[in-house]
């Protein structure tokens, strides 16, 4: 016990110094380099000096002091991002209202968490921390890398990510709000698709008379210093920066019918990025969407959880990408998120898309849907030094994670893992003894994992007593 | 790639199914194909001849039969069927929709409950899983102390008794001791309230089976002499464990934890059980040894797991399946899914990555999970007069790139078909004449 909680403090000392700022230099030598947007470049040395990927080439010279990674025969690809997430959050659902704009997951960002570990030994470096879909207008999402070893939240903050906000269509938010109560007593709209799409109208509408209304008393108030300015209202101004189009929307959606609807009222006012969640009938209208500009982050291949997603397909990522939607693989479990290169490969099996197309359902196109394209998603100059080494191609499931960077900090070392990697231990917590509880419902596969599915879905008490049978 | 591709659909061009959408049983030939035994190793350029649901012919020279129809296996991989030993497919249609869910009857000791009784043969999901090279799988009822039979089913038939693999094994969730921290979600029982459970769901299991020996022991000595007695009173609980005393049929004990496994070893050795396999097993590998020595035999998975302990090494459940077998544990690979069974390669595949090897992998989800489910008579590998289930790949069927091509169950060629098979058709290309033609289809177009 003393050894382990040694072996934590050790662990949080090393990663806090070399997080908290010291940019490493390192040079990964001689791999198969799969920069997703510029080809496969065999024999390949890359180079990150200040945590910003600075050369890619063959026998390459390097500043003194710089760390050396021989990665002959193995395979480098850009970090993975997971553009649909729950780790790290102390909690997910503000389920109070169908509107939530005004809160945020930056607020509730749990550095310690040992899934953020997890991730990175599997090539995950920046995670998008959503807001749960009980609301039809959620919480505001938390870009973050995945810089263990911190205890300061702001530390894992994607510095200079725009900002996102998560909405909610269909079943969720019907059953939170429209079944709320027994016997549905405490309902209140939505209870139907037709009640959603009333209640985004009117948000958005009273986003843009309370936009307009500080507009017009910022030009008045150039004139008459005495102009009375309208009442501050938080949401709304979260309402009014979403119509400005300075925060993307990120829209839990199942049915074709929804997602369609959701891009008639963001035309109404006028937003065009928009990126549709989970989105298991996107492939029904994909182009409607690609005619839209929306993108799609789904699954590799959940289905039938629940009736929304029963006439759903595993093709979806496949049908979505040749129709020329920009389409992500999310993993919204801290489990599959540990293998989201073996969900990206999963779109051969399904729809046959070449390594390039698959690879970029994980790296470059969540990157653009989270408009951190500029800076991530990519192995070239000048982005930042966020790579994954692998054993084995990284579409192949017998490919193995080894390496983890995060700007050129390493992050996870397959051969270095010292087992317990926890910054935290809890006396109260369950130290040496079995924590899960294996259920064999759905995808659940840990108690963990119903805890984040239910957070993430709203309230489902009916979920939690099936899954509790087991 | 486009060679590939070319040859991918050559290939079925020539698959008899193109003629004919309904699963047909006759005599096939298909040659010149990698076969991949299991039992016996790797025949390239091998014939299997199938005649009615058996396999009559496996080599690399076999004569093929006048009349039968011929699949060009050149190039190609032929595999048994995968087999999952841990599912509830079948069982439950739509997960959060209650009157879609048969898994759970009501009561604590209902070993009477058979799941072969539930399995809907027309769940969508059946067609779903078998295109990925699964033909078998143990759909498994749930809840409860004991929530029933188990049953093994192949994924083809119209009733339960086209679709039944011949053996059923009865269903024991093994109590769970609880551990030192609050588990779960709503109120909280103290630390006390919860040993108290454990204690009293052990004493019951003991009383269960004391009241099952009791009622075997007065049956049997009824049977024996029924002439001037009065029939003793029926339970149907009680009958439902009788044939696992006798180890006519298998207890299929579920078990997770390390303490909890390592009791579970001592009460099958004090119930002298004879015919005994565990279930799920998440921290076997810390115990590895204590089951080889007990010669239990473990149904392993998922795979694709987190680990059961934040302070366990982040791969330990890839790795759990591997330690098992090289401690000497017979191993099969479940993927406790249910409407993505189809995932069960892919469990094997990370299983094989952290340790356990190709070979043995791929064992795990064929002739070793055959053995421990008692149908290797039948099924599990590629041998004369076993039943014909398998399928053709363009190679290894773990890796997500491969295609399955054709498949066979019990010696049914069955059609590619699935409905997300025929949702990618309707929409992959919507729009007539809007988007370019498609470049490969799977199966059968």
């Amino acid at each position: 016990m003393k050894l382990v909680r040694l072996t934590g403090l050790l662990m949080a000392l090393l990663l806090v110094n070399a997080t908290s700022a010291i940019a490493q230099d390192v040079v990964i030598r001689n791999a198969t380099v799969l920069t997703v947007t510029g080809g496969t470049l065999e024999n390949t040395d890359v180079l990150i000096t200040g945590g910003i990927i600075s050369e890619i080439g063959k026998g390459l010279r390097t500043p003194r002091g710089t760390e050396e990674v021989d990665a002959t025969g193995k395979f480098v690809m850009p970090g993975i991002i997971d553009a649909h997430s729950h780790i790290a959050l102390s909690s997910v659902n503000e389920g109070s209202s169908p509107v939530t704009a005004e809160v945020s997951m930056e607020d509730v960002v749990n550095p310690y968490q040992i899934g953020i570990y997890r991730a990175s030994a599997g090539g995950v470096t920046t995670s998008h921390l959503m807001h749960g879909s009980a609301n039809v207008i959620g919480g505001q999402n938390e870009t973050v890398k995945h810089r263990w070893g911190s205890s300061d939240p702001n530390d894992l903050r994607f510095e200079g990510a725009p900002r996102t906000i998560k909405f909610a269509l269909g079943e969720n938010p019907t059953r939170v709000h429209g079944r709320r109560g027994t016997g549905g007593t405490g309902a209140i709209v939505p209870a139907t698709r037709m009640g959603v799409e009333q209640v985004l109208r009117n948000a958005f509408e009273h986003g843009k008379r309370y936009m307009e209304a500080w507009d017009a008393y910022d030009a008045e108030l150039a004139s008459n210093p005495r102009a009375v300015p309208p009442v501050w209202n938080e949401r709304m101004e979260v309402m009014a920066d979403i119509i400005r189009g300075e925060v993307l929307v990120h829209c839990h959606s199942y049915r074709a019918d929804e997602i369609v609807m959701l891009t008639r009222v963001l035309k109404d006012y006028g937003v065009d990025k928009i990126t549709f969640q989970h989105a298991n009938e996107a492939f029904k209208v994909a182009p409607e969407l690609a005619a839209y500009g929306a993108h799609a982050s789904v699954f590799s291949d959940w289905w039938s959880y629940k009736f929304e997603v029963y006439y759903s397909t595993a093709y979806n990522a496949a049908i979505l990408i040749r129709n020329g939607v920009i389409t992500s693989i999310n993993s919204d479990s801290g489990e599959l998120n540990r293998h989201l290169y073996h969900e990206a490969a999963k779109t051969q099996r399904y729809g046959n898309l070449e390594d390039d197309e698959a690879l970029a359902t994980i790296t470059i196109n969540p990157a653009i849907q989270l408009g951190i394209q500029d800076r991530v998603g990519s192995i070239e100059i000048g982005k930042d030094g966020d790579i994954a080494i692998f054993e084995g191609h990284p579409l192949s499931v017998y490919a193995v994670p080894e390496m983890t960077f995060v700007d050129g900090v390493k992050v996870f070392d397959r051969a270095a893992d010292p087992d317990d990697v926890r910054l935290e231990v809890d006396p109260e917590g369950a130290i040496g003894q079995y924590e899960g509880q294996i259920t064999s419902r759905d995808h659940f596969h840990d108690q963990n994992e119903v805890i984040d599915f239910l957070e993430a879905f709203g309230d489902l008490e009916d979920v939690i007593t099936e899954t509790t049978h087991n | 790639m486009t060679l590939l591709l070319n040859l991918v659909l050559a290939v079925l061009m020539l698959l008899p199914q193109q003629q004919d959408q309904k699963a047909r049983q006759g005599t096939y030939a298909i040659t010149n194909a990698r076969i991949e035994t299991v039992a016996n190793g790797t025949i390239e350029n091998g014939t299997v001849v199938i005649e009615g649901d058996r396999i009559i012919a496996v080599g690399a020279n076999v004569a093929i039969p006048a009349g039968a129809e011929v699949i060009d296996g050149t190039g190609l991989q032929l595999y048994p069927g995968m087999i999952d030993s841990g599912t509830n497919l079948g069982l439950n249609e739509v997960g959060s929709v209650d009157e879609t869910n048969d898994t759970n009857e009501i009561g604590d000791i209902t070993p009477h409950m058979s799941a072969l009784t539930a399995v809907n043969p027309n769940s969508v999901a059946i067609p779903v899983t078998r295109v990925s090279g699964v033909t078998t799988v143990v759909s498994e009822s749930a809840g409860g102390l004991l929530p029933g039979t188990a049953a093994v089913i192949n994924l083809y038939g119209y009733t339960a008794e086209q679709m039944t693999a011949g053996s059923e094994m009865l269903i024991l969730n093994f109590p769970q001791e609880p551990s030192g921290a609050a588990q779960g979600w709503g109120p909280q029982r103290s630390a006390q309230e919860r040993k108290k459970g454990y204690e009293d769901a052990i004493a019951k299991l003991d009383e269960v089976f004391d009241r099952a020996e009791l009622y075997d022991r007065i049956m049997t000595a009824y049977a024996a002499s029924p002439a001037g007695k009065a029939e003793p009173v029926y339970a149907p609980e009680m009958d439902a464990i009788r044939p696992v005393l006798s180890g006519d049929r298998t207890l299929m004990l579920k078990v997770n934890a390390e303490g909890d496994i390592l009791k579970a070893i001592d009460w099958v050795k004090e119930r002298e059980l004879p015919n005994v396999v565990f279930s799920g097993v998440s921290e076997g590998w810390r115990v590895a040894d204590k089951l080889a020595e007990a010669g239990i035999a473990c149904m392993v998975g998922p795979v694709l797991a987190t680990p059961t302990r934040s302070s366990d090494r982040y791969d330990k459940a890839y790795a759990n399946a591997g330690l098992l077998s090289q401690a000497g544990v017979k191993v099969a690979i479940r993927s406790g899914e249910t409407e993505n069974v189809r995932n069960l390669p892919f469990n094997a595949g990370f299983a094989a990555a952290y340790g356990m090897g190709q070979e043995e992998a791929l064992k795990a989800v064929t002739l070793n999970a055959a053995e421990v489910l008692g149908i290797s008579d039948d099924y599990g590998s590629i041998e004369v007069g076993k039943k014909a289930n398998m399928f053709i790949s363009t190679g290894d069927p773990f890796e997500p790139s491969t295609q399955i091509l054709a498949l066979f169950i019990d010696g049914f060629n069955v059609p590619m078909e699935s409905r997300h098979i025929d949702l990618y058709r309707e929409f992959l290309n919507r729009d007539e004449g809007r988007l370019q033609p498609m470049e490969v289809l799977p199966a059968d177009n």
